[in-house]
């Protein structure tokens, strides 16, 4: 399965400047959006690990979009990810 | 024979005068806006929270509009750093209030409008009594204390609240508490880590940046105030700007939550609360003085720095910034190892060159002596603990420097 990660609002700054990512899990059909998190954690991400993740979900301050919905509308970290979908993180602006 | 002087010659059944339909009639003749919108317009009153980046657009359109009565809330004072963005300033009004000199503008841009000026932090202790004499508030503020501040009172006091922000290339825009929809809270239950948020004054932002995002929360302000016309409130929605990748994107968000401790079913927040306490950090976007997290023995102060160049004691300056602040100004021979890549391998190795090999002192320098502060304890987790004492940080940085020891330094 094929899944886009999207990060804006500076968190791309945490996975290497780059605020696309497509991710391919060859052996998987679904993956829980919590286990991608956490894949995200250990295997993109590239320094503060704690900057993104707290408590084993994304920290306070950061939207997560399933599909251009939050996932609230949804079933939050209990959302299972299908291939196609995209998911974007968005770190919330506070400047003026 | 009727006395043609008797007679008007036209009729219109509203109050707009000659001058008024001369002024607005492009936007008279806007669909959805028309006489009845122009009239609500001018009835409507608007607080603008901030009158930075955000609040010079949606003071200076809404102004334009003719929004009869704008609030204009600002403690702060106009500096010749902000005029690259926030446009409702000018040079002449380098010191004045950035409420009175935005006023001023307001005034010179369409005289039919009323100000009010409120030169003030906004608080606990002043924002009801404030917002309670507008319809409508635009939180066009710069941190994370004022916001949750705004849309608690906001929710308290029933108003609907359009809400900017912006930072680098990037922009966020969207309505809270209007029409059942979610407030500031519902979204962002728990406030930001301190660590997480990144001012203006620090990642910087554009001018066309806030521009873009003030004029979208000028026109929700229009829409709102001319009751949703084609059910197009931004509310439930959020629109995100990226300036950079020139994307705007628009996604939905949560409705009001019912749990929410503010707008849900069983609110535990009744009355507004110490927001500075609760986000962990100042009604300013001024960071102030930054405190002591280093044990003594790892502080440099910049009179003793500038004691050890005078006696060329040798040692390494190691400057921390990103490499285009450091490109912006820089002591004579420092490196640049940004904060980023401090704690990389060659990073590493290369400070383990300085303090083992050329057994020299290492000190750490950043804008502000915080950065500095970060640097020196990501060192020590990855240098033998033997040279510990060979790291210092430079407390208040640079703009420590140009204050104390070389004026001449440029600040930014």
């Amino acid at each position: 399965m094929k899944v886009t990660v999207e990060l804006s609002g500076g968190l791309e700054l945490l996975f290497d400047k780059k605020k696309t990512h497509t991710l391919e899990f060859a052996d998987k059909d679904e993956i829980p959006l919590r286990d991608l998190i956490l894949y995200m954690r250990d295997n993109l991400l590239k320094e503060r690990a704690e900057l993104f993740v707290v408590d084993n979900t994304v920290r306070p301050g950061i939207l997560v979009l399933i599909n251009d919905a939050d996932w609230e509308l949804y079933d939050g970290i209990e959302y299972i990810v299908k291939n196609g979908d995209t998911i974007i993180f968005i770190s919330t602006l506070h400047g003026g | 024979m009727q006395d043609s002087s008797n007679i008007a010659s036209y009729t219109q059944n509203h109050s707009l005068d000659n001058k008024e339909i001369e002024r607005y009639g492009r936007q008279l003749i806007t669909p959805d806006i028309g006489v009845q919108g122009q009239m609500l317009l001018k009835a409507a009153k608007v607080l603008i929270v901030g009158a930075g980046g955000l609040g010079c657009p949606v003071a200076l359109y809404l102004a334009a509009a003719g929004v009869g009565m704008l609030g204009i809330v600002d403690y702060d004072t106009v500096e010749i750093g902000n005029l690259h963005r926030q446009i409702g300033h000018r040079e002449s009004s380098t010191g004045v209030p950035k409420c009175e000199s935005l006023a001023a503008q307001i005034k010179e841009l369409n005289s039919l409008v009323e100000t009010k000026t409120f030169n003030t932090v906004f608080t606990s202790d002043t924002a009801i009594d404030i917002i309670k004499q507008f319809d409508i508030v635009v939180d066009a503020s710069d941190n994370v204390a004022t916001r949750y501040l705004v849309s608690d009172a906001c929710v308290l006091t029933k108003k609907p609240l359009v809400s900017g922000s912006a930072l680098k290339w990037e922009g966020q825009v969207t309505v809270y508490n209007y029409n059942n929809g979610p407030c500031y809270r519902c979204l962002f239950p728990v406030p930001p880590p301190a660590e997480t948020v990144t001012r203006c004054s620090d990642g910087g932002v554009l001018g066309p940046i806030v521009g873009v995002i003030g004029s979208l929360q000028a026109l929700e302000t229009i829409k709102i105030i001319n009751n949703n016309p084609q059910n197009g409130v931004l509310s439930g929605r959020l629109m995100i700007y990226d300036g950079l990748a020139a994307v705007f994107r628009t996604v939905r968000i949560r409705s009001k939550q019912a749990s929410c401790q503010v707008c849900g079913d069983n609110p535990t927040i009744t009355q507004l609360i110490d927001y500075t306490q609760f986000c962990r950090s100042n009604y300013s976007e001024s960071a102030g003085k930054v405190e002591d997290r280093v044990e003594k023995e790892k502080i440099l102060t910049v009179d003793q720095y500038n004691d050890i160049l005078k006696s060329s004691t040798k040692h390494i300056l190691l400057d921390v910034r990103p490499k285009n602040q450091f490109e912006i100004c820089s002591l004579p021979n420092s490196f640049n190892i940004p904060i980023e890549d401090i704690d990389k391998e060659d990073s590493i190795e290369k400070i383990n060159v300085w303090v083992k090999d050329d057994q020299l002192p290492v000190y750490l320098l950043c804008r502000r002596g915080n950065k500095s502060q970060d640097a020196v304890e990501s060192i020590c987790k990855k240098i033998d603990s033997k040279f510990h004492s060979q790291l210092k940080h430079i407390k208040d940085g640079l703009l420590g420097w140009a204050e104390s020891i070389d004026p001449s330094f440029p600040i930014y």
